[in-house]
Parts: structure tokens; sequence; C-alpha cells
């Protein structure tokens, strides 16, 4: 339970600003006191007190875990091609293998897969896991889930890493379930805490407004997804080598769902996922056929197009394009937005990448508060100089 | 076909800024909203009912006290019934012991046809709990619900949305979805919900009720803890580029240059 410790509290009232639940007020006495009925025990106010006068306390149990060693990758793949966020889980993994002393394996479960555990192998991997499978061909919920909970069980890993993805974000939440495990969602840090050990799980809350560390104290696997595009990428070392380890689990996995079928849409104007630049689009552009400026720009860049949400519910474009709080969280290297105003909504889904540069004819618009570029300007006259500018230096 | 909707009340976003100079959270007023990725949730929820012209929806919450209020205007849109689940002794639960407590009273609930959440709360960002509570029941489920072609009691054909399109996916009822924004737009509350929703009786079931296991839920039950919360630095200052405009894009080109080329 939370507790204020009354002679510690000097009444500075820091925590009654930092909480996001407003439980914490002001006492007669000038110091604080806390709501139980609202308090979400979230902590915020625990780490901002300079004086340690909230505490939070808990029942400890201390379990015995140096059966679970290494690090596990979930090497997601889609169509037989491994997805580029192992690349970069591997990157990171290596680097808490090593400083755990363990080795790095990777899990990749498939259909005709094993040629692929090389790559692996290449980018830092010690070990594969292969399962092959008929069934594991493409992400399906259960037999995924059936498959990796019997090989956590099976090798007892102590750290387990996937992609913030589509599939990973489904499959790990199962997972962990299963495996009565502690996961953090969408990490964009993690390290070894030196003294015990233990990972370090920082990610953004509040749409990236606040960010909180995170740990797994007594369970294990310590699992984790990760944001994609915020870990390096390992690199490759073809002499690398490695052990791989095929299995197959010979009719003993099944699925309720069935997939029928698996449709890319648009081809590449639309992974924001992927992109390494995106050029949004929003209410300044005033109407569908405007986009169309915004599509050029993109095409000469090999960016994706993004849209804020009034662009979207305004029909101008769909929803796979939305980049914000009830659309995608992106974070390239660059991400160029064009007549949007910059609503927390979407500056909590882009305010992550690289470089920002904005476009809006109004100089009080918030999006320039996140801009490390701004232009005060009218986006139908600045955003085709860019395309012409770009198209030359980029020679296309 | 009985529907469950599990929903989430969350702070309004749109209040929470960080103070410039101390770097710290502010927020103004205290205004809670459903998330926003439940409201598609509700309403898919009631638009299946329809469709099939049979149905009832039944609205779940874990939460304060005050999640009451979320219950009560899933109520006003249409939705059925409604049961708040609240306890002291689940304070401080992370997605483990929250999908864990979820599970157990959609158990209680019982003979449900299919479950449906929001793809993620906007708060937490974490889209854990709704796999978490799939999982817990061992029931099929489908994420990122954008479509559902075709339902039944037994059965249904919906539409994944994935990084680069969609997944079209048959699935066996009782399921799982969580749903995106693209899946519907939530109907406003009508004046006759609204009535009902002021005078319906929401019943509370605690740790009691719901038989839940008291090393499972809370704070001590929950397997993750947030050993500090800080505000990321903030951004640089950025520039503003001035001037004639071609003179201007010609120098923004030149600063973007090396990120553009690779």
């Amino acid at each position: 339970m939370i507790r204020v410790i009354k002679e510690k509290c000097t009444g500075c009232g820091l925590c009654i600003k930092v909480c996001p639940f407003s439980a914490i007020s002001k006492t007669s006495d000038n110091k604080v006191e806390i709501d139980l009925t609202k308090c979400n025990l979230c902590s915020a106010c625990v780490s901002v007190c300079k004086f340690s006068a909230i505490i939070i306390e808990r029942k400890e149990e201390e379990k015995d875990l140096s059966q679970y060693k290494n690090v596990w990758v979930f090497g997601e793949q889609k169509r037989g091609v491994i997805q580029p966020v192992v690349y970069e889980l591997l990157g990171k993994g290596r680097e808490l293998a090593d400083n755990l002393g363990c080795e790095l394996w990777t899990v990749l479960l498939g259909y005709k897969i094993k040629n692929r555990a090389q790559e692996l192998i290449h980018r830092g991997a010690d070990k594969v896991i292969v399962v092959e499978d008929p069934l594991l061909e493409n992400f399906l919920d259960e037999p995924y889930t059936q498959v990796l909970v019997d090989l956590i069980q099976k090798y007892k890993p102590e750290i387990l890493l996937a992609g913030a993805t589509t599939i990973g974000r489904a499959l790990i939440s199962r997972v962990a379930v299963k495996v009565h495990a502690g996961l953090t969602a969408d990490c964009t840090g993690l390290e070894i805490d030196p003294a015990k050990k233990i990972l370090l799980q920082t990610r953004p809350a509040f749409g990236g407004n606040i960010m909180a560390t995170i740990i797994t104290p007594n369970h294990r696997p310590q699992m984790a997804t990760v944001r994609h595009k915020v870990m390096k990428e390992a690199p490759v070392d073809s002499e690398r080598k490695g052990e791989v380890e095929v299995l197959n689990y010979n009719g003993k996995l099944n699925s309720k769902t069935k997939l029928i079928d698996m449709i890319d849409e648009v081809g590449k104007t639309v992974n924001l996922a992927e992109a390494d630049i995106i050029v949004s689009g929003g209410r300044g552009l005033g109407k569908a056929e405007n986009f169309k400026i915004i599509e050029e720009l993109a095409e000469v860049l090999g960016a994706a197009v993004g849209a804020s949400r009034a662009a979207v519910d305004a029909g101008w474009i769909s929803y796979a394009h939305q980049v914000g709080q009830t659309g995608r969280t992106v974070c390239p290297r660059l991400y160029i937005a064009c007549g949007i105003s910059g609503q927390i909504q979407h500056l909590v889904g882009m305010q992550s990448s690289d470089i920002i540069v904005a476009i809006n004819k109004d100089p009080e618009a918030p999006i320039f508060k996140v801009a490390d570029y701004g232009i005060v300007g009218d986006l139908f006259e600045i955003v085709p100089l860019l395309t012409t500018r770009f198209r030359e230096v980029l020679k296309k | 076909m009985k529907i469950i909707v599990c929903i989430k009340q969350v702070p309004e976003t749109t209040n929470v800024k960080i103070d410039p100079e101390k770097g710290t959270l502010i927020r103004e007023g205290v205004d809670s909203i459903i998330n926003p990725f439940d409201m598609y949730a509700i309403e898919e929820g009631l638009r299946i009912k329809e469709r099939l012209g049979e149905g009832e929806v039944i609205v779940i919450s874990m939460g304060p006290p005050q999640a009451d209020q979320a219950l009560r205007e899933a109520i006003s849109m249409g939705a059925d019934s409604a049961v708040l689940i609240t306890d002291r002794k689940l304070a401080g639960s992370d997605t483990w012991a929250t999908s864990y407590t979820l599970a157990r009273a959609i158990e209680k609930i019982g003979d449900y046809n299919l479950i449906l959440c929001g793809k993620q709360a906007i708060d937490g960002d974490t889209a854990q709990v709704g796999p978490g509570i799939s999982s817990w029941l061992d029931i099929p489920q489908v994420t990122y619900v954008k479509k559902i072609r075709e339902i039944t009691k037994d059965k249904a054909i919906v539409e994944r949305m994935t990084e680069e399109g969609f997944d079209v996916i048959e699935i066996p009822l009782p399921a799982l979805f969580t749903v995106v924004k693209e899946i519907n737009e939530p109907r406003l509350p009508s004046l006759k919900g609204k009535l009902r929703a002021r005078k319906v009786e929401i019943p509370v079931w605690g740790v009691n009720e719901l038989g839940l296991e008291e090393e499972k839920i809370g704070l001590d039950g929950s397997p993750t803890r947030v050993v500090k919360i800080f505000t990321p630095p903030p951004r640089e200052k950025g520039m503003i580029l001035e001037g004639e405009p071609q003179k201007v894009v010609d120098s923004l080109v030149e600063k973007l240059k090396d990120v553009v080329i690779r």
C-alpha cells in the first residue's frame, strides 16, 4: 500500500502536480494526503518526491530464479522474411547478453524456414531454435503461443524480447499470461541494472508525456516488446558461427482460427512502421485531391504518407495512414508535417521522430514547439518547391 | 448472442501537459473519459446485436468506484447492462493481474459468445490486457480488428489490420477481438439511453464476489513494478526558417540533405 510519511513531507506539492489521477491533496497542516479511492499506485509521486516522503510497500517474496538463463529474441517473420525489428532486437540483445555473460538465442517459427537461421547468427545470435510446421507458416495466435510457451518452459530463458508489432503484441501478451511472466509493452530503452543484474525496461506512457522504468523482480522470463526503429540494428558478420536446433511438433499443434488471406494495401506508401521518412498532411490541405502534393514529395523522398486525424476523419485519406493517439505511433528519421497544427493527440504519435519539420501558416501552431525546423508559410507554395529542390538534389 | 465489452476509464489526455519550466506533468481538471478505442468496441457490440436482430451487450470495467460513470455512458449509448469491478485490493494491478481479474469476471457472467476490447488504452498504451484475457479464458483471439465481415453465434470472418494492409481471418466463437478506430463511428447517446443510464443499477463486484486468488491481484500480484517515472527530456528548441520561400526551401533542403540521402 501507499502512504505519506508526515514527518518527511514538506508540503511542497510537487506530487500533487504529477499525479495523473488527481488523488493527492493538501491537508490543513500543510502536508499531503492520498485519496486511496483514486490512487492507481502508478508511483509517479514516489519518483518525484525529493524528500522520500511517499512510499509504496509490498510483500516481498524471494524466489530462486537461478535456473533461468540466456537472452531470447523472437524472430518475427512474414512470408518467410525476417522482419527488420528482429535485427534491432539482436543488436540490443547481444549487448544485454554480453553484460550478463550469457548467450543470445533466437526463436524462429515458420515453415520451410531453416535456411534463414544463418542470417540470425550473422547478426549476433549464438543459437537459433527453428520450429517448422505448416501451421506456423504465417502468424496464428494459438499455435505460436503453444510453441513459445513450450520452449520457454523447456529452456527457461532469463529475458525474452519481441518487436512491439501487430504480431509481437498479440502473441507475447498471451504467452506472458501462460508462463506467469512480467511483460512490459513498447519499450524504448533496455539496460541491465549493474547491481541486481535485472532488466530495466523503460517505456513511454500517457502518449509519451511521461516515461516509466519497469522491472520484473520475481518472475522469469523478464519479457518486453520493443518499439521498432528505436534500437540500432545489429551489424552483419558473415563469418560468425552459431548453433541451429530444428524442432518438430509433428501434428501436435492446432489452431481454431484460420488465415484466409493476407492483403498488402497500396504498397510502399502506406507502411508507416517501416518508413525512414514520413511526409504527413493535415487539415491545412483543405481537400482530398490536395494530398497529391504530399504524395509527390513522399515519392521523391521514398517516404511513406502520413495524415492527421482531421484529414482521416474528413475522409481525404484512409485510416491506415493516421499518425497519433488513435492511429499509429511512428519514429522515423525524418517527419515532415504539412498543414498539421499539432494537437497533443498528433504529437504523441510522432514526437519521438529524429528530425521534425513543420510547415504551417499559423506561427502559433503547437507543431512548431516540437519541430527542429519550422517554416511559417503556405504549404501549397512551400511543399512543391521542396519537391522540386529535393528532386534536383537527389537527381531523380 | 451474448457480447461482453471491456472498457477502461482514462484521464482525458488533452489535459495532460508538461510544465515547461519544472518539466513536470500538469493535469488541468480531472476529466475522465471512456478510452477512445473502447468506444469503438461498445459501438461494434451494439452493431452486431442490431445486425443479428438479437443479443445482449454487457459492459464491464475494472477501476476505481468512479468508473461507474464510464459504464453509465456505455448504457446511454445502448448497452443492456453493466458490471463494475472495483476493490481497493485491485489497485496497482499490472496487465497480468488485470487480465486475470477481468477474465474471472467474464467467467462469472458466463455463456458469452464474444468479448470485445479496444486495441489499447491511451494512458498505458500496452495493448496487453485484451490478449491476456483470451489467454486466461483459453479462447481464440484476433487483435486489431478493422472489420467484421460475417458473424453468427458460432463463427466470424474478420479483417485484422497489419503493418502492410490486412489479414482475413476465420474464427469460431466464443472468441475475443480487439478493435481499431477504422471499424466504425461510435453513436451519440440517445435521450432514452441517458434516462436509462441514470436509473440503471450497476452491480459492483470485488475480490470476494469474484473469488479471486489474492496472490494474483493488485500490486502484490503483479509481476512487473514501476521503479521510476520521469519526464522525457524536452526536444531541443527548433529553428524557424524565415524569408523568401525559395531561399527558405533551399536552406531546408541543404540541412536535410544528409538525412535524406542514404
